[in-house]
């Protein structure tokens, strides 16, 4: 399932863009690979991160994935109730599921990333 | 079945403990005391005997069942190995006593262990020089990975690079990680092997290495290893043997001559050490002439007169991967397997192996999918049939069903380059009956597959416990009973 | 053919089933790289290869008194230890990666890793590492991996084998390692307190240290944490028997060498590496861990869990390369301690304190012979001055039939004269006085 309006990458993350600020996911592909989720690895306020730094680590029985960020810019708040019900990424992957939310300091950054319907085409693809 | 805590029962003794013959009771400083004893629990000698016994029953061993875990080589264990580590002048050798002076000459027999197991394995791999001290397979990458590193470090390039094929062990990646470098995936082919125009494709000067191990985790061997070696060492790089599977070509073709300089053995695969559940294990590493001046300390060496002594002046050696000599009583047993086998034994080691591995995937062709249909070497990798597939029946149901029917199971989801894989690997010293037999469940689970998969989903049934839940072991985590 | 089953008729039969001949099983290996014959000797039979190894084994020397410890000791093991692990069942399986088969090592392991927290007051312990000093690197780099920073702190009464060893796996990586020194037997605050800063990741120390000596660690554990850093304590499992614990000082991570708890000397391993920290820092612990869940019909049972971490699922991004470890040695540890239970581990370690106390009174008696250290707690080792070089004392008294102890300035180079002896609940009344006749000899 791919939500319009929000953009995406090609390692399944999404981001909501509202004015400089991006609230970041993992899509419905990438937590159906998954499985349920027993663990996410939130990133710490106020951590810098880059286009496609290593941001967080999501965790299954079967396995664990990074996930990058979508934007360039800074942490301002992680979702903490996904310590205690990490399976709410499973549930409500692109709505109570986000991971984070980012301050955007490089606009230019959220140009790199793909609208619903091309990120339709990609996974058609894999 | 109960905890050995459960059974505990205030003030119940087990073994006797000698008596104190000596008139001084010591009061430690209360401080530097613990305010009461450890919680351990407090049970007969029977109670002890009777809990571990019941739960010797609940294992699956080689001795008990048919083990064909691919990668594993889960061969029979001989039992006089087993009898030859505990006689006491190995067992109660202290590893300080060549400290003392003179403490050479009171242990030469282990050393003489210690200094041919080095010459053996150096003929069968084609290496100048070994160390024992590594006490694992993943032990040993991590120790010649340490290799590659002083001697790039030595030459004064810049290494930042090795390349390792995506259908690698996780090991692999893990130790080359470890020892600082970055991991560069290297492709194969849909054949299974290594992509050489690919591989051309990735050197440069930063790549320290490569790592591979042959035959590969598919059970292919690859013809172009030669090749391969080659051109790791055009970019004055280093290519290093995965010993893992060596069982497919002991005595037949050696690491060395195909161009390898760091190569590990484990001696709990190929050598028929005991698996104990997880380990102990040993992975001695071995290296061509040009880098034996990296090699851990210290290292037996022979007098002119015979004597066997320890070295440990090598400026250039990588220092202690191990507190000693490596898992001496491990290395032991492997010394008295290569004895047992001889140069014979070992050739006859590698045929039987390839010939039951194969002997398997053709009989068994019909029935599953061969992830390469090809000759494969001592395993081969099967995944369930499209039947089966459509019918919900995957790698983890086969294995399950096959608990069922006495066999433990192969080794599933690895590599996973391929999806469902099932790594067969039945070693030599299984017998046509026993293949047979497990070749008949096999066939039996396909079939039961398509009229009643549901059965087969619902496996194992004659088990203690079945399919236990992985997902909340993980969530809610129950580690320890204190 | 040894262990083979298969006859050659047999063989025939099922190339020909499969339309092959042995050459063509081979044939993917090209020509040029078949080695031909190995310059190997003949295979042996059982009935010779046994005389060879009790030929080998009759070379090495066990009959000297052992008062040499040095982190690895001559502990009575009891016969029912070797009955149980000796069972094929347990020997002969591997990791347990099918659960419904593996009850036994997993229930043994979960066992294992219970009785590791109760010795030591800590939280969770991993399945084993190595032995002692793989555990310790281990440890630095969990340190490193949680603080994100990279300096380490470690005393010089820490088991120098296991400072080389650290020393050596951190040569290639950006980690700074800062010594302290240990002049008088306990590890001096000042010098700690005075590298201590916001850059540290750990400090390693270890109870009791090197020397024999006994401490308390919570004031250290108080300032580390103050500053963001860990605690790291290797200790001596049988002297937790009556010593206090690494958990109750305020360690963080906890690490050992298990041989002392039921297994033999054996010239240098297989040992034992244990490992256990607090329950808030289990994901960042390398090795496999056994957790309790239930199967499908809703049974208790055991499987590996957060394999997540491991190195077959996270691959390069593992916590460690560790696979095979040391399985059967923690479940000899496990036995070891049951059979013992709470009081016989008490007893054995105090046990080792009294008679180490005997010796200490009985050497220190003879004339030059003296503590080299102020400290005045010890377990079971201490360090003596001998009024001569020590590597030469220890020489004639090997001729005496005495292991009197470790020479020290193997690893220590200004303690030319000192010997490190240990007493364990093996050595007798008679034999230290023996001992004790006989330095006093070679003096």
């Amino acid at each position: 399932m791919v939500v319009k309006g929000l953009l995406y990458t090609k390692d399944h993350e999404w981001a909501k863009i509202e004015g400089d600020i991006a609230i970041i996911g993992i899509t419905d592909h990438a937590q159906n690979q998954l499985g349920e989720l027993t663990f996410v690895e939130l990133p710490d306020v106020g951590k810098e991160i880059k286009q496609k730094g290593e941001l967080a680590v999501v965790e299954s029985s079967k396995a664990a994935s990074d996930v990058y960020s979508p934007v360039t810019g800074r942490v301002i708040e992680s979702n903490t109730k996904l310590e205690k019900n990490p399976e709410i990424v499973n549930d409500d992957c692109y709505g109570a599921g986000w991971i984070c939310k980012i301050q955007i300091t490089d606009k230019g950054s959220t140009q790199n990333l793909i609208d619903a319907a091309q990120y339709e085409i990609y996974l058609k693809g894999l | 079945m109960k905890l050995v805590f459960d059974k505990s029962v205030p003030d119940r003794r087990g073994v006797t403990i000698t008596r104190s013959d000596v008139a001084t009771t010591v009061n430690i400083k209360k401080e530097f005391l613990r305010d009461k004893p450890a919680g351990l629990a407090e049970l007969s000698e029977l109670d002890v005997v009777r809990h571990f016994t019941e739960l010797s029953r609940r294992n699956f061993g080689v001795d008990t069942n048919f083990y064909p875990l691919g990668s594993c080589t889960m061969k029979y264990n001989p039992k006089v190995t087993e009898r030859i580590a505990a006689y006491p002048g190995f067992a109660h050798l202290h590893p300080l006593l060549p400290q003392l002076r003179g403490g050479g000459m009171l242990t030469q027999g282990a050393l003489a262990v210690l200094y041919e197991m080095d010459m053996l394995l150096r003929e069968i791999t084609a290496m100048a020089g070994f160390t024992m001290q590594p006490m694992a397979g993943a032990h040993g990458e991590l120790t010649g990975i340490m290799i590659m590193a002083a001697y790039h470090h030595s030459k004064g390039n810049k290494k930042t690079t090795v390349l390792i094929p995506d259908s690698a062990h996780g090991t692999n990646p893990a130790s080359a990680a470890i020892a600082g470098y970055k991991v560069v995936s290297a492709p194969s082919t849909d054949k299974g092997v290594m992509d050489v125009d690919a591989l051309k494709k990735l050197l440069n000067d930063e790549v320290a290495g490569l790592m591979l191990t042959c035959p590969n985790t598919l059970g292919l061997f690859d013809p172009n290893i030669k090749q391969i070696c080659d051109l790791i060492h055009s970019v004055d790089g280093l290519a290093y043997y995965d010993g893992a599977n060596l069982n497919a070509i002991v005595g037949k073709a050696r690491p060395g001559d195909f161009g390898f300089d760091i190569v590990h053995i484990n001696l709990h695969k190929t050598f028929a050490t005991p698996h104990g559940g997880g380990g102990p294990g040993a992975g001695p590493v071995g290296v061509t002439q040009k880098l034996v001046d990296y090699l851990p300390v210290s290292i037996v060496t022979k007098r002119d007169d015979g004597t066997y002594a320890l070295e440990y002046n090598r400026p250039k050696s990588i220092g202690y991967i191990a507190p000693f000599y490596g898992n001496f009583a491990v290395i032991l047993k492997a010394y008295v397997y290569i004895l047992m086998l001889g140069k014979a034994g070992l050739i006859r080691v590698a045929e039987n192996a390839v010939l039951n591995a194969n002997y398997v995937r053709i009989k068994l062709q019909k029935h599953f999918e061969q992830a390469v249909k090809a000759i494969c070497m001592h395993e081969c990798v099967l995944t369930p049939s499209k039947g089966m597939l459509d019918s919900g029946v995957h790698a983890l149901d086969v294995a399950k069903a096959l608990i069922d029917r006495g066999f433990h199971p192969p080794t599933v989801y690895f590599p996973a380059t391929v999806h469902n894989a099932i790594m067969i690997e039945p070693t030599e010293t299984e017998s046509k009956e026993t293949l047979d037999s497990f070749i008949d469940a096999m066939i039996d689970i396909a079939e039961v597959a398509k009229s009643d998969p549901e059965r087969i989903k619902a496996s194992p049934l004659t088990t203690p416990i079945c399919r236990p839940d992985d997902t909340a072991a993980a969530k809610n985590l129950d580690l320890a009973c204190l | 053919m040894p262990f083979i089953a298969n006859t050659a008729e047999q063989q025939k039969q099922m190339l020909a089933e499969m339309g092959l001949t042995m050459d063509k099983l081979f044939s993917d290996i090209p020509k040029g790289l078949l080695c031909g014959q190995l310059n190997l000797p003949d295979g042996l039979p059982e009935q010779e290869v046994r005389e060879v190894l009790a030929g080998l084994a009759g070379k090495n020397s066990i009959d000297l008194t052992l008062f040499l410890g040095g982190g690895f000791y001559d502990h009575f093991i009891p016969a029912a230890v070797y009955s149980i692990i000796s069972r094929s069942e347990f020997y002969t399986a591997y990791t347990p990666y099918q659960p419904e088969v593996s009850q036994g090592t997993l229930q043994a392991i979960y066992e294992y890793q219970s009785t590791i927290c109760r010795l030591t007051d800590m939280e969770v312990a991993n399945a084993s590492i190595y032995d002692g000093g793989t555990a310790m690197y281990e440890a630095m780099m969990m340190s490193l991996r949680i603080t994100g920073r990279n300096k380490v702190i470690i005393d010089t009464s820490v088991n120098p084998i296991y400072r080389v060893m650290i020393e050596s796996y951190t040569r290639n990586l950006k980690i700074e390692l800062v010594q302290t020194h240990c002049a008088t037997g306990l590890v001096d605050r000042e010098q700690i307190l005075a590298k201590l800063d916001n850059d540290t990741a750990a400090v390693i120390l270890q109870n009791p240290n090197f020397f024999g000596c006994v401490d308390d660690f919570s004031d250290i554990a108080e300032a580390a944490h103050k500053k963001g850093a860990l605690l790291v304590v290797s200790c001596y499992p049988i002297s937790l028997g009556i010593l206090k614990t690494p958990g109750s000082m305020g360690a963080d991570i906890v690490t050992g060498e298990g041989q002392s708890l039921g297994m033999p000397m054996s010239f240098g391993g297989p040992y034992l590496g244990f490992m256990a920290t607090r329950m808030e820092l289990v994901r960042k612990m390398p090795g496999r861990i056994i957790g309790r869940t239930k199967d499908r019909n809703g049974n208790d049972c055991f499987v590996m869990t957060l394999q997540a971490r491991e190195q077959h699922i996270r691959r390069e991004k593992a916590t460690s390369n560790i696979c095979s470890n040391e399985a059967l040695c923690a479940m000899t540890a496990l036995v070891y301690l049951s059979l013992l239970g709470k009081e016989g581990l008490r007893e054995t370690a105090q046990l080792c304190a009294d008679k180490a106390s005997y010796a200490y009174s009985r050497l220190t008696a003879i004339p030059g012979v003296k503590s080299h250290f102020k400290a005045k707690w010890f377990f079971n080792e201490f360090v003596l001055d001998l009024p001569k070089d020590a590597a030469d004392v220890i020489g004639k008294l090997i001729e005496k039939g005495f292991a009197a102890g470790f020479p020290l300035s193997r690893y220590y180079p200004d303690m030319k004269n000192c010997i490190l002896v240990c007493v364990t609940e093996k050595r007798t009344k008679q034999q230290i006085g023996m001992f004790a006749e006989a330095l006093e000899s070679v003096l």
